[in-house]
């Protein structure tokens, strides 16, 4: 509708059928296949080694009061910052490299992790553990079966949190970082003045973010809603 | 030890045997044989001076003050008390989970360092685990033991045929009513097959029928594995309908104020007028330690 008032040139503003073409040739010449797999791996690996990490130190936060105090009112204020700024320090540590892009998406995420993981561990009843201890479990065993999956529906809100700040991240980090991938996907549209190219990349970074949010998230919610006889998201 | 027909059963007749116990006809007699049989052997709980304090902004409160107390194996044992009196604090020095300041716990002749599946302890909460199944909260013990899977599942099967909840395996825990989740508490203790079951007012949250229900339930499971019980309540009846033995607490600090024998044949009904006998006799007893913690209830408040 706006681009048929031709207020804007079609360089500018495309038409959808525009957009639509791009899409079609993105994907005609593998150039998107390949964009969406590259990025897809890197969220693969940062999102789980975020997760991993945000885990254990949400864990160790909250069983140590000389981390909590340390480190807990640290990590809140760091979450401010964008975690694009955390390139710099990624070029400059791991150089060009994969290495630097997995560092700025754990660097973007692992943060929700921590503090839903650190908060969750700290509203857990103490029941649970008192339970585990009694039947037998101890150590990483009576984490592993019992804090760990009593957690979750605690960890839940910061895991899906997580998951939106390492794609963000991600696609930032790549539109800097030229080295394949859907940010830099972006970037050529910029550099070749290709607008329709640019709206149809936005378009698919957007189309993963709800699929992965609807297919797996969703899912995982209403497993756990069903198991816990919870009505509503945590 | 001369023992109902139930319990010379070999281990494997039991997991693979899909009936449930009835009561043995000479139920009354054997109970009985049992139990004199039972006596000269060393207790299967024995607690020796048992003191707990709680320092509190510089004052400390005596919890439980000097215990001692001695429970036969193949016993149950209920402790009476009004709330407070730290009768359910004693169950978590028993299982481990807590120390005391002083005094020595012996199982068997040797002391508690911390918990072990030799005894299991029912919280009044329950503690089910909302995130596994019926079958996989009562399969959670044997797990943690190392028990092979094939072995785990028929002793899960057995423990729920028990319980009689067989068809609610693949429940989750808060699709079942009430008595429903006390009996996957029970079979979840069972199953790791301790010595000792310790229940914390179990039951105290149950309405009346399904709570006799379960009196019926509990001893007829307790004749058939032979453990040793240790339960907590407030309710006098319940402790003379179920307990070998009753013991009153006093309030504050929880000493032992009276041991009780109930000399009752089994199975027993919560309506036999010798229960009613017993439980006023106890009520009796207990009555002026209620009166001094709602005394103390009325005072803070």
């Amino acid at each position: 509708m706006v681009a048929r008032l031709h207020i804007w040139p079609p360089y500018l503003f495309p038409p959808p059928q525009g957009v639509l073409e791009s899409l079609w040739a993105g994907f005609a010449d593998h150039s998107f296949w390949i964009a969406i797999a590259v990025s897809m791996k890197r969220i693969a690996i940062g999102y789980a080694l975020s997760v991993v990490i945000g885990v254990a130190l949400g864990v160790g936060m909250g069983s140590s009061k000389f981390l909590e105090q340390t480190l807990g009112g640290l990590l809140v204020s760091l979450q401010s910052l964008p975690s694009i700024c955390w390139l710099p320090m990624a070029v400059l540590w791991f150089g060009l490299s994969e290495k630097a892009i997995l560092f700025v998406v754990v660097m973007g995420s692992v943060l929700s992790v921590t503090i839903a993981m650190e908060s969750g561990r700290k509203q857990l009843p103490k029941i649970y553990a008192m339970a585990g201890r009694n039947l037998g479990a101890r150590g990483f065993k009576l984490f592993l079966f019992v804090l760990f999956p009593a957690s979750l529906p605690y960890l839940l809100t910061g895991l899906k949190q997580g998951w939106a700040f390492a794609w963000r991240s991600l696609i930032a980090g790549e539109m800097i970082f030229v080295s394949l991938g859907l940010g830099q996907l972006l970037m050529m549209g910029r550099d070749l003045n290709d607008m329709s190219q640019v709206i149809a990349v936005m378009i698919l970074i957007v189309a993963i973010g709800y699929i992965v949010d609807g297919l797996i998230f969703r899912t995982f919610e209403r497993r756990l809603q069903y198991k816990w006889g919870l009505t509503s998201a945590t | 030890m001369t023992t109902s027909p139930q319990r010379v059963q070999s281990a494997g007749d039991r997991y693979a045997s899909s009936r449930l116990a009835v009561w043995p006809t000479s139920g009354v007699a054997s109970a009985r044989s049992m139990q004199t049989a039972v006596e000269e052997r060393t207790p299967k709980v024995a607690l020796q001076d048992i003191t707990l304090e709680y320092k509190t902004n510089g004052s400390t409160l005596v919890a439980l003050d000097r215990i001692n107390l001695q429970v036969k194996a193949g016993e149950f044992l209920c402790i009476v008390g009004p709330s407070g009196c730290g009768k359910s604090t004693l169950l978590h020095l028993i299982a481990g989970l807590q120390r005391p300041t002083s005094g020595t716990i012996l199982i068997d002749g040797k002391p508690v360092h911390g918990p072990g599946t030799d005894r299991i302890l029912i919280f009044q909460e329950l503690g089910l685990f909302p995130w596994l199944t019926v079958a996989e909260n009562v399969e959670f013990g044997l797990k943690m033991k190392g028990i092979p899977k094939s072995e785990r599942k028929l002793k899960v099967g057995y423990y729920l045929r028990l319980v009689q909840l067989s068809q609610f395996a693949d429940s989750y825990i808060h699709q079942l009513s009430g008595g429903m989740r006390q009996r996957v508490a029970l079979a979840r203790a069972l199953a790791t097959e301790p010595d000792v079951l310790l229940m914390d007012e179990p039951f105290a949250a149950l309405d009346a029928q399904t709570r006799d229900l379960l009196h019926d339930e509990l001893e007829r499971i307790w004749a058939e594995t032979g453990r040793t019980i240790i339960f907590v309540t407030h309710n006098v009846r319940e402790a003379a309908r179920l307990g070998d033995r009753v013991a009153i607490f006093t309030f504050r600090p929880g000493r032992i104020k009276r041991e009780f024998a109930v000399d009752q044949p089994r199975p027993r009904q919560i309506e036999d007028p010798a229960i009613s006998r017993c439980a006023k006799e106890i009520l009796g007893d207990l009555r002026e330690e209620i009166n001094k913690s709602l005394e103390q209830e009325y005072r803070v408040s």
